[in-house]
């Protein structure tokens, strides 16, 4: 009983959670599963949104100003690693990881040490985990749910233009998109900006909601934005058909995920052993798939054997 | 008007693994050609389509359409000229799309792509119509994605896709050799169709001889990265297999290195 009221209680704060990383695991999707990409610039480029966001709000900037170059700053961040890909030739994995190790030296550039704390008695935040339990604007459900919705939004529109379809076939299909006057490589450039431009709006957001940004605070990020995409998939997969929906279903991974680790902290697991289990998690539901092929494999090669005897 | 002047490539040059795909390659195809090219295994066929949709830079030599030299434009780019089939089903569209996206996609090939809506209403019903033409019973599954789609009816599609935009010049990779021979049938029905109705220029190269011969106004054969026969009009259509051998002997000083191409006589 004890358990299941303090879980209760923990749920708005998991739940915000959830949201603010929601964004980031939508910028996942778009790179893991629109341009098919797997990206790793995210733990670097999580961080430097947070790290922009509390340097720009120490400085006395407008807040939504703070979030709107948090974001370029994310999508810079995205250039250089489409950059490393296309223009010196370096796969995309690869790029992605030279980009986070750099973006380690220049967070900490941009903050001038490894942690920066912003204090919501003394500056005016968006958000912060304080307001959780409030029912005001700057509670995080529901500034984060707004601007969630309007993501979307905006996300389902872009993908149906002429632009985001032509990115879509991009990574959908190189060949067909080169034969069909796409320029491929401009896409995916694109493609990787836009997804760390929103894995960096992330950032701001959560640097916000603990009051503080750090070097380390992306670390991981890849592996929980990728474990939303897949608890939203084989959740919701079968019903979410349409784009805004399987958006939406990234951002119900990400919440699920975070009320589930919450679960786990509050039954008594070692804190420590979160990302293990994390990782774990997510390789799992990464093999799926794999499983089920030679699964069906076999059970077809059994069949066929089976036909012969009976011939 | 394609004119390609001296173009040759080599790949891999310099390791053991180098090979002269192309060794001087002379070609000029004039307005209402649909030209069949045969040639053994390994003869240039693809490589010589692929040079001139792009794929690859070429080592030296030209390539013009209507006079403008496309030699060095990026793949990309001169997608504007062609329309392009592929031998496998799969790379001609996107599997994870809805037909009507595809072919959206390559109405606004050579166009820049901007934030107006992918596809239009007014689009759709162009589509239905054109697809009821094809007659597979696709033009009700418009949403469907391509995917679902078999290997017949995805050339049938790509088809549609590299000539809805009126291309300067259509080029064809065996792409009917993936298909059984009712469906190869049919899809080379639909391509002698619309190369017809539009006037396109052709090329398509074919391991099929008896289609080689029935099919379009001119044949070229290909041997070891050469244009070694080039056959037109009455003459064309007059041909035996049996004589384009000889020709094929004739001219390369050796056997027809096809078994594929023997068989399907
Ligand atoms: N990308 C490549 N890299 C290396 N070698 C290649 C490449 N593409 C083609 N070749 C080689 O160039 C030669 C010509 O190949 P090409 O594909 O043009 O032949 P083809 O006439 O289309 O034959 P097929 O009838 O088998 O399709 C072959 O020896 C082939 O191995
Ligand atoms: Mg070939």
């Amino acid at each position: 009983m004890e358990i299941i009221s303090q879980l209760f209680s923990a749920l708005p704060g998991s739940v915000s959670q959830g949201l603010i990383w929601g964004i980031m695991a939508i910028g996942v999707y778009i790179t893991y599963r629109i341009l098919d990409v797997s990206d790793l610039t995210v733990d670097g480029s999580f961080a430097t949104g947070g790290a922009v966001a509390v340097m720009l709000i120490l400085n006395g900037s407008d807040l939504w100003l703070a979030m709107l170059l948090a974001f370029l700053a994310g999508m810079l961040t995205g250039a250089i690693t489409g950059g490393l890909h296309i223009f010196m030739g370096i796969p995309p994995i690869l790029a992605g990881i030279l980009t986070q190790l750099s973006l380690y030296s220049i967070n900490l550039k941009i903050m001038d040490k490894a942690n920066q704390s912003v204090n919501v008695n003394q500056t005016d935040l968006l958000i912060s985990l304080r307001w959780v339990k409030e029912f005001a604007l700057h509670n995080p459900l529901i500034t984060v749910g707004i601007i969630l919705v309007l993501l979307i939004a905006v996300l389902y529109w872009f993908f149906g233009t002429e632009m985001g379809c032509s990115i879509r076939a991009t990574g959908a299909n190189v060949q067909m998109s080169r034969a069909q006057g796409i320029n491929t490589n401009f896409n995916k450039v694109l493609g990787i900006m836009i997804s760390n431009g929103l894995v960096a709006f992330s950032g701001a957001f959560l640097a916000q909601y603990q009051g503080f940004a750090d070097v380390k605070m992306g670390q991981g990020a890849i592996v929980i934005g990728l474990a939303a995409v897949i608890i939203g998939e084989a959740l919701f997969g079968k019903i979410f058909k349409n784009f805004a929906l399987r958006l939406l279903s990234v951002v119900l991974g990400s919440v699920i995920y975070y009320i589930v680790i919450q679960a786990v902290i509050t039954m008594g697991l070692d804190a420590n052993m979160l990302k293990l289990l994390s990782a774990v998690i997510v390789a799992v539901f990464l093999a799926i798939p794999y499983w089920k092929k030679q699964y069906a494999q076999r059970h077809m090669f059994r069949k066929g054997k089976g036909g012969a005897e009976n011939a | 008007m394609l004119e390609i002047k001296n173009v040759r490539k080599t790949f891999n040059p310099g390791t053991i693994n180098e090979k002269k795909a192309l060794n001087g390659i002379d070609l000029r195809l004039e307005e209402g050609d649909f030209v069949t090219v045969i040639g053994g295994n390994g003869a240039g066929k693809s490589t010589m389509l692929n040079m001139i949709a792009g794929v690859y830079p070429v080592d030296c030599g030209s390539i013009c359409i209507d006079g403008e030299d496309i030699t060095h434009l990026s793949e990309y780019k001169r997608a504007k000229y062609l329309g392009r089939v592929f031998q496998d089903p799969m790379t001609g569209t996107a599997a994870d799309m809805q037909i009507e996206e595809n072919l959206a996609l390559a109405a606004r090939r050579g166009k820049r792509r901007t934030l107006r809506k992918g596809i239009t209403a007014k689009e759709r019903k162009e589509y239905r119509e054109l697809l009821k033409l094809l007659d597979l019973g696709l033009e009700d599954r418009m949403t469907a994605k391509v995917g679902l789609l078999s290997g017949g009816q995805r050339q049938a599609l790509t088809l549609l896709m590299a000539t809805l935009k009126k291309p300067r010049l259509l080029l064809l990779d065996e792409h009917t050799a993936a298909l059984d021979p009712k469906t190869a049938k049919k899809v080379l029905d639909i391509t002698e169709e619309i190369v017809e109705k539009n006037q396109l220029i052709t090329l398509m190269i074919t391991h099929n001889m008896m289609d080689a011969i029935r099919v379009g106004n001119r044949l070229i054969m290909m041997h070891e990265g050469q244009i070694v026969v080039d056959v037109r009009g009455e003459e064309k259509k007059k041909l035996t297999i049996e004589q384009l051998l000889q020709m094929f002997e004739a001219s390369s000083g050796s056997h027809f290195a096809s078994d594929k191409a023997i068989l399907s006589k």
